[in-house]
């Protein structure tokens, strides 16, 4: 099972709105995955020159400034530290790969989640209306989220087995699936590609690919077009990136998967039930995703 | 025979007040009593399992779209969605009529055995799967293996099919008006003989097609060589 929800408002005014037209949607989807969730939000741009960095510690009386410092002394930048429960995004000058590396030295259970100028993920074991809560969710403000509710089938319950994924600057998957050749691919993108997996989870090493594809110059529509080539599984796939939103069905297109569309915004949703409290729903365009069809969208612009 | 409406027996039920399990009680309350009534049902908002297993000639309007198995195991019931409808749509249906007036997920009309079910919008994939006697006229396109193993009953498509269209196909007819991606295992194109215009003509009116000339349409059919068929059996279909 498992939910996935995703918005990307091509309307800026709505975007003071993101976080309250996404928590009705993410907490629909608790039946089919009752068990932890978690999203990305594309929001507060990180200051030009820098980047975010969200980390996430399971203890919540984790000593982030404490890591802050030291991360700061390693990297030899100033960082900056905003503690969210159990998650913290620290922003920097300083080469993100490196702050990342400099804070997972510190304690073995401390994650890095994301990298990017405006990505952020946040994910927790609890119920979808639990982690919304737990991380205000309903306050935030932004140009697009995705997210994802667990029902845990191939590996443990845990913070770091859920979703979204991101391995790449501004990118993150959420997928519905399971992907059958994700050893072998695994494996290829460590070897030529140089890419470091945190997880033994199949997506993770989706959400790989498509960076791989990413950094050889395809966009984002692109590069999930080749995903129909390289994966063999089934996957309903939602991808973000900075300014794009993307959604992809595997050629069988078991995974339920729904798509409206309006002058505001496109929304994604693994039933209709998700989608039918936003505004404007019942004029919008709805419609089931083409298997094996990629579907994008891009270009949307960031107040400095 | 459409049930007659008057305003007098017209009820409104609001799924923003009522839960799901109240509407779909009171919509089955009047199984088997021949009662003609005409419910409107107000805010779906994509609730599964909407309108089913109704036995009634009741004329049930859903004002918005739906989620999973709307009007599932339908009899007589006449049920009109002004939206959308998820997976499963007239799953099972026996008789009686579902119309939506949007898209259509996957499996529409699957494994039913009777009644006719419009589509005024796209359908899905698998539409119309292990169909079993009832007809589906889907107004805008289907999507790939569509008529699986269908069994008997018709399906036409006034728009286009996807990919392996009637794989594995038994005595269903279909009729598409647009192209077909690729056809499945055993089912082939046959000719349009004159008792295939008439049905065509028939169900194109019974769906309220206008403008639509059976002439239009490829029919598709069994080749017959993956099953055990007896020319004996015909009747059973």
């Amino acid at each position: 099972m498992c939910g996935i929800v995703g918005l990307y408002l091509k309307n800026p005014e709505l975007d003071a709105r993101l976080g309250r037209l996404f928590v009705p949607m993410l907490v629909e989807m608790t039946d089919r995955g009752p068990d932890s969730a978690g999203f990305a939000i594309y929001h507060d741009a990180a200051q030009p020159g820098r980047a975010k960095v969200t980390a996430f510690h399971p203890d919540p009386g984790f000593d982030w400034p404490g890591a802050a410092a030291a991360a700061e002394r390693a990297v030899g930048q100033a960082v900056e530290a905003r503690v969210a429960d159990t998650h913290c995004v620290l922003e920097s000058g300083a080469d993100p790969a490196a702050l990342a590396e400099a804070l997972e030295a510190q304690d073995q259970r401390l994650q890095v989640v994301s990298v990017g100028e405006l990505i952020e993920i946040y994910k927790e074991v609890g119920t979808p209306e639990c982690v919304a809560k737990r991380f205000r969710l309903e306050e935030m403000t932004g140009s697009h989220i995705i997210g994802h509710t667990r029902m845990a089938t191939e590996s443990a319950v845990t913070t770091a087995g859920s979703h979204p994924f991101s391995t790449g600057r501004d990118l993150c998957l959420v997928h519905n699936g399971s992907l059958s050749n994700h050893n072998n691919l695994r494996a290829w993108l460590s070897a030529h590609r140089g890419i470091r997996f945190r997880t033994e989870n199949d997506t993770e090493v989706g959400a790989a690919y498509i960076t791989s594809r990413l950094a050889e110059g395809r966009s984002l529509h692109e590069a999930l077009e080749d995903c129909l080539g390289a994966l063999d599984g089934f996957y309903t796939f939602v991808a973000g990136t900075r300014d794009g939103f993307a959604v992809l069905r595997d050629p069988i297109a078991c995974k339920p998967a729904v798509l409206a569309e309006t002058e505001d915004y496109v929304a994604f949703a693994s039933e209709y039930r998700a989608l039918a409290r936003l505004p404007g729903i019942d004029g919008a365009r709805v419609w089931e995703p083409e298997p094996a069809t990629v579907y994008s969208w891009g270009g949307r612009k960031h107040a400095a | 025979m459409p049930p007659e409406v008057s305003a007098t027996n017209v009820h409104t039920l609001d799924l923003g007040a009522m839960s799901l399990r109240a509407v779909n009680a009171e919509l089955q309350s009047r199984n088997g009593t021949g009662e003609r009534y005409h419910y409107r049902v107000v805010n779906p908002h994509g609730a599964h399992a909407l309108a089913c297993g109704l036995d009634a000639a009741l004329e049930v309007e859903i004002a918005g779209n739906t989620g999973y198995y709307c009007a599932g195991m339908n009899k007589q019931a006449h049920v009109e969605v002004k939206g959308t409808v998820g997976t499963g749509v007239a799953e099972n249906m026996m008789s009686g009529r579902v119309h939506v007036h949007g898209n259509a997920s996957q499996s529409a009309g699957a494994t039913a055995h009777g009644g006719l079910l419009v589509i005024d919008g796209d359908a899905g994939a698998r539409c119309g799967i292990s169909l079993k006697g009832a007809d589906i006229v889907v107004k805008g396109s289907v999507g790939h293996m569509s008529m699986f193993m269908a069994q008997a009953g018709r399906l036409v498509v006034l728009g286009d099919a996807g990919e392996a269209l009637g794989d594995s196909l038994y005595e269903a007819r279909i009729y598409v008006r647009g192209s077909v991606k690729s056809l499945g295992a055993d089912c082939v194109e046959k000719e349009m003989r004159s008792e295939h215009m008439a049905e065509l003509e028939d169900l194109l009116a019974r769906a309220g097609c206008r403008g639509v000339s059976p002439s239009e349409f490829r029919r598709y059919g069994s080749a017959r060589q993956l099953y055990n068929f007896k020319i004996d059996n015909l009747d059973a279909y």
